[in-house]
């Protein structure tokens, strides 16, 4: 296993949760799990390129992204639940009272 | 290696954060017709971190940089004067919340307590000297923001917004992000004046141009440069006004803050990369800002649209070298002071349960109160850019900036479209001095309110007094970056 399979994943993990953003067009919750699938590519990325600089910063950073993605989840979720009991819907096509 | 000495200059951010905790405690206890009092206790707040941020200035560690926390942090006079800036906008803020919320009777601790968390939050992006400070500082300012435009919760509007502008804050978050792993991985520190030194003595590398791009966009997405604006027309119209007039204001700075420290600071090597990624992202959105703002009838909407545009002249003066640091730090400021008082003027005409949204809402303004007319003229004028207000000079900084780079051709475009943007700025005066009122409600706001929204617009006037002065003292402090 060199730096480069690692960063593969990455990258991999990264562009999966760009498609489940953009591509995706059925339901919120889909679009949450995919942002938090964008963290944990980041975190691979940091975590593999850590171990190969023999640099301990990027696990340091690791840990803050995941105390940063948990609070991030919280605030997500918690907007769900008040979108979900207004519009009674996670459908992506019925939450368009707004223009854009 | 720490030392207690280290905490001196870092009270300004350990008052914010004690003071929004004791709001938010106090909030629980405070009835809400007294809300008055937490918006006493915020205002009070920010009067304070401004002396403490003062007194240190003063103190003869002006112009030189402070680097603190094992150089995570950094205290600088660049730093002290967004931080002056952002206490000052805080203010309108909290007063023109108060009025919005009480008349939509949500007036509760935690708004004031958010307020207060997102204001720690902009101090640490001005102030972060590594990528982990910088991104957590982003955060707590991004979270807070969120919760901030879904305050009203059983508007589906507000939740509707919130979502939109979390989902597409948090994808920025994950770009910027990627972006600096990707940096950490060719440079091996997160340490900003490390990054620099090792970037200037190693060749050129993909990764590292992958990292700058990736890093661009999650600062374009933040600041709404087209082409990543999306959301910010939805969050303006769909947010509480009180929410929107914040996040119009002093996260702006913010965002400023975390290009110049990122790019300037941190990437100063790789300039000629970024100057023309930031020249087309600020052409592209001086475009598409003017030319949307043109058909909207909502006044929030065609705010939204007219920031994209002001955020384009913004980062064009980053385009201009070292002069254009400061011509742009001088925009950024003097366009969130005019921010706030359009959307100040927003909130002044609301009345109960009823958004004063629409342009046609401002209509015959002048028969029922010609002061605020007049204040909204100033402000208006002043976001167009007409001599002799201060939005002119901004954007003649800026202009100058840019020209004295060589890029003729930008300032041309960017002309050119400031002026056809001038149209939807006069339709504003046109409807509010030309044609019939369609109600003639009376304008009923407390006069604490009023007279800060007068001294917020007549600041379009007051601060030419002090032009040249500001203008140099941007020019000094950003010369030390």
């Amino acid at each position: 296993m060199t730096l480069q399979h690692y960063l593969i994943v990455s990258a991999v993990l990264f562009v999966i949760s760009m498609a489940g953003i953009f591509v995706n067009r059925r339901n919120v919750l889909v679009v949450l799990m995919s942002l938090e699938l964008m963290l944990l590519a980041v975190n691979t990325n940091l975590i593999a390129f850590s171990k190969f600089l023999g640099n301990v910063e990027g696990q340091v950073f690791v840990f803050f992204i995941l105390t940063v993605a948990a609070a991030e989840a919280a605030i997500g979720l918690a907007i769900l639940v008040v979108l979900f009991r207004n519009k009674k819907t996670l459908e992506l096509q019925e939450i368009n009272d707004l223009e854009g | 290696m720490f030392s207690w000495s280290e905490l001196i200059p870092v009270f300004p951010e350990i008052l914010m954060l004690t003071m929004a905790c004791v709001v938010l405690i106090t909030g629980l206890f405070v009835e809400q017709s007294k809300g008055g009092f937490l918006m006493f206790l915020s205002v009070l707040t920010v009067i304070f971190s401004a002396v403490l941020t003062v007194k240190d200035h003063a103190g003869g560690a002006q112009l030189t940089s402070q680097l603190l926390f094992n150089e995570t942090f950094i205290r600088d006079g660049f730093g002290d004067v967004l931080k002056l800036t952002v206490y000052l906008l805080m203010i309108p803020v909290f007063f023109y919340s108060k009025q919005y919320l009480r008349r939509h009777n949500t007036l509760k601790g935690e708004y004031f307590s958010l307020l207060l968390f997102g204001t720690l939050g902009i101090m640490i992006m001005i102030s972060g000297y590594n990528f982990i400070a910088l991104y957590l500082g982003l955060e707590l300012l991004a979270l807070t923001s969120y919760a901030l435009v879904a305050y009203h919760r059983n508007d589906a509007k507000s939740n509707e917004a919130a979502m939109k502008y979390f989902i597409l804050g948090a994808l920025a978050s994950g770009m910027l992000l990627y972006g600096m792993s990707l940096v950490y991985g060719t440079v091996g520190s997160l340490q900003l004046n490390e990054i620099s030194q090792t970037i200037a003595s190693q060749d050129n590398d993909l990764f590292l141009t992958l990292g700058l791009i990736f890093i661009i966009v999650g600062i374009a997405f933040k600041l709404g440069a087209a082409p990543f604006h999306m959301w910010v027309p939805d969050v303006y119209e769909g947010a509480p006004t009180a929410s929107a007039l914040f996040i119009a204001s002093a996260p702006k700075i913010a965002a400023f803050a975390l290009a110049v420290r990122i790019l300037g600071q941190g990437m100063d090597v790789l300039m000629i990369h970024w100057q023309s990624m930031l020249a087309t992202l600020a052409i592209v959105s001086i475009i598409i800002g003017n030319l949307f703002a043109l058909q909207q009838t909502n006044l929030k909407r065609l705010f939204a649209y007219s920031t994209i545009s002001h955020i384009g002249f913004m980062l064009l003066g980053l385009v201009g070298g070292q002069e254009g640091y400061a011509a742009s730090m001088f925009y950024v400021i003097v366009y969130t002071v005019m921010s706030v008082g359009g959307f100040g003027m927003i909130v002044l005409l609301s009345h109960r349960g009823y958004e004063t949204d629409k342009i046609s809402d401002f209509k015959g303004l002048n028969q029922r109160n010609g002061w605020h007319a007049f204040m909204m003229l100033l402000l208006v004028a002043s976001m167009a850019g007409f001599p002799p207000l201060i939005g002119f000079f901004s954007k003649l900084y800026v202009l100058k900036a840019v020209v004295d780079q060589g890029y003729v051709w930008l300032a041309v475009i960017a002309v050119i479209f400031a002026v056809i943007g001038a149209f939807y700025y006069l339709r504003i005066i046109k409807v509010m001095y030309f044609d019939e009122s369609e109600t003639d409600q009376d304008i009923d706001a407390n006069v604490d309110v009023q007279t800060i929204l007068s001294i917020n617009a007549l600041a379009q006037l007051g601060l030419l007094f002090i032009l040249p002065a500001l203008f140099n003292y941007c020019i000094q402090v950003t010369k030390a970056i």
